[in-house]
């Protein structure tokens, strides 16, 4: 069997249904066995539009992405889409093509050290240097992305292996001695931390992506339930418990909200569980929750006290150990009256500092505006995929996300151009959910190819576009601290969204109503086929609250 | 911890945070790691990424032709040696790696010194090697070539006395290491 045709029935076998990729020569022999291997192939019309579907897809559905490119350029266009994977945790298998074995090293046409250049953004990678090989090296790919802490795996395959016959066997096992990620929490430290909840006065659980990775969202709302234990959450972990709870904060971090913020600051005992502390969470470190102790539940022990001291360190899957702590906990029958303080003081912020913003009075659409009208038309019901910039902070602050794996964006990396693509992705994983994207006129201009993809593989994604003419985070950040010196942030009105949406065969509308956008952008969604729509907004308009870079959480302005 | 559901007093205030903690002491750690091409690569990439600085690498096969050793020494003075080997640990090449115990531990450095030694100055030179029971191994009109195993500090002794005849040359293998006893490192 030709090792490509062993290559799509180990895809098979993984259960893969559909993946992203664009040809080239060095992938010629895989794409030849794609012609009949019965896997559904998009062709994307960049690589970096597939890496970020295939990432869309994973965050969507929970199974493992894959996406393909050919060798050199092909391959280094899917840099982004790999790093972005490794700094979110994302599962995806990126295959890419490469030269002849003979060539390897001699600077040939389309060659590049893929491996060399993925190195540093990798979960792992692996080069292909028998054909033999390849069996083995896509089910450990799959198992690595899968399993721990997800992240991408890169396989790197020369032209001349690929198309190369091999004996093939099913592959039922997977060996890799320096692998074994740790799942099960120890009893001893969980019993430890029951007790320290049990008697923290003012605890706070401050929650990750990593609980949705773990698929834990059910455990982390019977552990919070256990007890009116307040609950926050990062931007990737939005959802892993409901936006709209008595017991929701809201998010943390740089442009959290007050209450969740102020919490994180008094609190006595943070739970933090598969939250990674990121600076844009902690502020300034010297100054983060100055007065707590921290638990802390993870599956990769190299983020415990990796920025912050943990006091009780627990290594494993989340949804192995919240059970656990929550029997536990209750089990120790804690004094719920304890916590009426702490509640007390908290409802205190939530009143005086909800989030707000000053709408217009006329038909002018703040762009808070508009993330309230699409929370409206759609019911709060879509999967929503953001860019990256003040519509995602918007986004993050005023959709409130019901369930986990119905917001996703680019946390981590910050990747302008992941939207569209990863909403195409999710769409293509999800086909009977209503996919949005939030975008800015500036994200959407750095993979707005793609809407072509989404319209010849009748992909139905509709994508709102808060344009305000403006790099608007950049520009922020110039008004705020650089003195208003507007340094090459203005974009003008161009592109033509609409021009540009008919041009790739989707719906172009523009809104500019604030009076009629809830009704607007209903049709917008029930308008068959992908839709692009230009959302008018207030050109200058600030993200608030926010913490100042370096500055501490009590500090928050705005 | 006592039984499940029993109600002792955990003061918050008695918690105290673990890891991070900078140990102020050079550290060896022993790593086994696949013998595939790029582990290397891998592992000196991670150093360089994560700011860590290695004071000396030894590289070598095992008894085992699937397997290398790495013999890395750093300060942990410097870093925080509990989030280097966490980070090493997430290498999927990487198999095992030990912190090696200083005291049940063997560590040897191979050096070789080029050392000027004419004249009236030879004999001199050859009784230090004699007392550090290192060989001389090429002999020239104007220079001698010494070679040195031991411990670090053994070399570094060395190097102090015989620096003043005139240095022309070092090279240091750097530190290999293996655990006393019977177990295996």
């Amino acid at each position: 069997m030709r090792a490509v045709d062993a290559l799509m029935e180990c895809l098979k076998a993984e259960g893969v249904d559909v993946v992203f990729g664009l040809p080239g020569g060095a992938n010629l022999p895989t794409y030849d066995a794609f012609y009949d291997a019965g896997i559904r192939h998009i062709l994307v019309r960049h690589e970096a539009g597939g890496g970020h579907a295939a990432e869309g897809y994973a965050k969507a559905t929970g199974k493992v992405g894959v996406a393909l490119g050919t060798s050199g350029p092909g391959a280094t266009n899917l840099v982004t889409p790999i790093c972005d994977a490794m700094m979110d945790s994302v599962p995806v298998v990126f295959l890419t093509g490469q030269v002849r074995t003979e060539l390897l090293g001699t600077d040939g046409f389309q060659e590049a050290d893929t491996i060399g250049i993925t190195m540093p953004i990798v979960k792992h990678s692996i080069m292909i240097q028998d054909p033999r090989e390849i069996p083995r090296a896509i089910h450990e790919a799959f198992h690595i992305a899968r399993t721990g802490r997800p992240g991408p795996v890169v396989v790197d395959i020369p032209q001349d292996l690929s198309r190369a016959d091999i004996p093939y066997e099913p592959v039922t096992d997977v060996r890799l001695p320096g692998y074994a990620p740790t799942t099960d929490g120890n009893q001893k430290q969980i019993r430890l931390a029951a007790k320290a909840l049990a008697n923290a006065r003012r605890p706070v659980l401050y929650v990750g992506g990593g609980v949705v990775s773990a698929e834990a969202s059910t455990e982390l709302i019977e552990l919070a339930e256990a007890d009116r234990l307040p609950v926050t959450c990062t931007l990737n972990g939005l959802g892993a418990f409901p936006g709209v709870h008595a017991q929701w904060l809201g998010m943390l971090g740089m442009h959290g909200t007050r209450a969740a913020n102020y919490a994180m600051d008094e609190a006595d005992l943070i739970v933090a569980i598969g939250a990674r502390f990121d600076d844009r969470i902690t502020g300034k470190l010297t100054e983060f929750a100055p007065h707590a102790k921290f638990i802390h539940i993870d599956i990769d022990p190299a983020e415990i006290s990796k920025n912050i001291p943990a006091h009780i360190p627990i290594v494993g899957d989340a949804k192995n150990i919240l059970p656990r702590l929550t029997a536990e906990y209750r089990a120790l029958g804690p004094d719920a009256g304890r916590l009426e303080e702490w509640w007390r003081r908290i409802d205190g912020w939530r009143e005086r500092h909800p989030l707000s913003f000053a709408d217009s009075d006329g038909p002018e659409i703040k762009p808070q505006y508009a993330i309230q009208a699409l929370y409206e038309a759609t019911g709060g019901e879509a999967i929503v995929t953001s860019d990256v910039g003040q519509h995602q902070m918007w986004g993050a602050q005023h959709y409130h996300f019901p369930r986990p794996r119905r917001w996703i964006n680019s946390g981590g990396l910050g990747t302008m151009g992941f939207g569209l693509p990863a909403a195409m992705g999710a769409k293509v994983g999800c086909p009977e959910e209503t996919v949005v994207c939030i975008s800015g006129d500036g994200s959407i201009q750095m993979n707005m190819q793609e809407l072509a993809t989404c319209t010849q593989n009748g992909i139905d994604i509709k994508v709102f576009i808060l344009n305000n003419g403006y790099l608007g985070m950049v520009r922020q950040w110039q008004e705020l601290f650089w003195d208003r010196r507007y340094s090459a942030v203005e974009k003008g009105q161009w592109p033509d969204f609409v021009k540009l949406a008919e041009a790739h065969g989707a719906t172009g509308l523009r809104l500019s109503d604030k009076h009629t956008l809830v009704e607007d952008m209903r049709r917008a969604i029930a308008t068959p086929g992908p839709v692009l729509v230009d959302v008018q907004v207030t050109a200058e308009e600030n993200v608030y609250p926010m913490i100042a870079p370096g500055s501490a959480a009590r500090d928050m302005v705005g | 911890m006592g039984e499940p559901g029993t109600k002792e007093i955990l003061s918050l205030e008695d918690l105290e945070a673990a890891g991070n903690l900078r140990t102020g002491r050079r550290h060896i750690l022993a790593l086994t790691v696949e013998n595939k091409p790029g582990v290397l690569t891998r592992i000196t990439g991670l150093f360089a990424r994560r700011g860590f600085n290695i004071d000396t690498l030894a590289v070598g096969p095992t008894d085992d032709p699937a397997l290398s050793r790495i013999t890395i020494t750093l300060d942990g003075a410097v870093h925080p040696i509990d989030q280097v080997t966490k980070q090493l640990h997430k290498l999927i090449n990487v198999i095992k790696i030990r912190d090696l115990e200083p005291a049940d531990t063997l560590a040897r450095e191979l050096a070789l010194f080029k050392v000027a030694a004419d004249g009236p100055t030879r004999a001199e030179v050859m009784g230090i090697v004699d007392i550090f029971r290192a060989k001389i191994v090429d002999l020239s009109k104007r220079a001698v070539v010494i070679e040195v195993t031991g411990t670090r500090a053994k070399i570094e002794a060395f190097e102090q006395l015989v620096r003043p005849f005139g240095l022309i040359e070092m090279v240091r293998t750097g530190e290999i290491a293996v655990a006393r006893g019977r177990s295996e490192t």
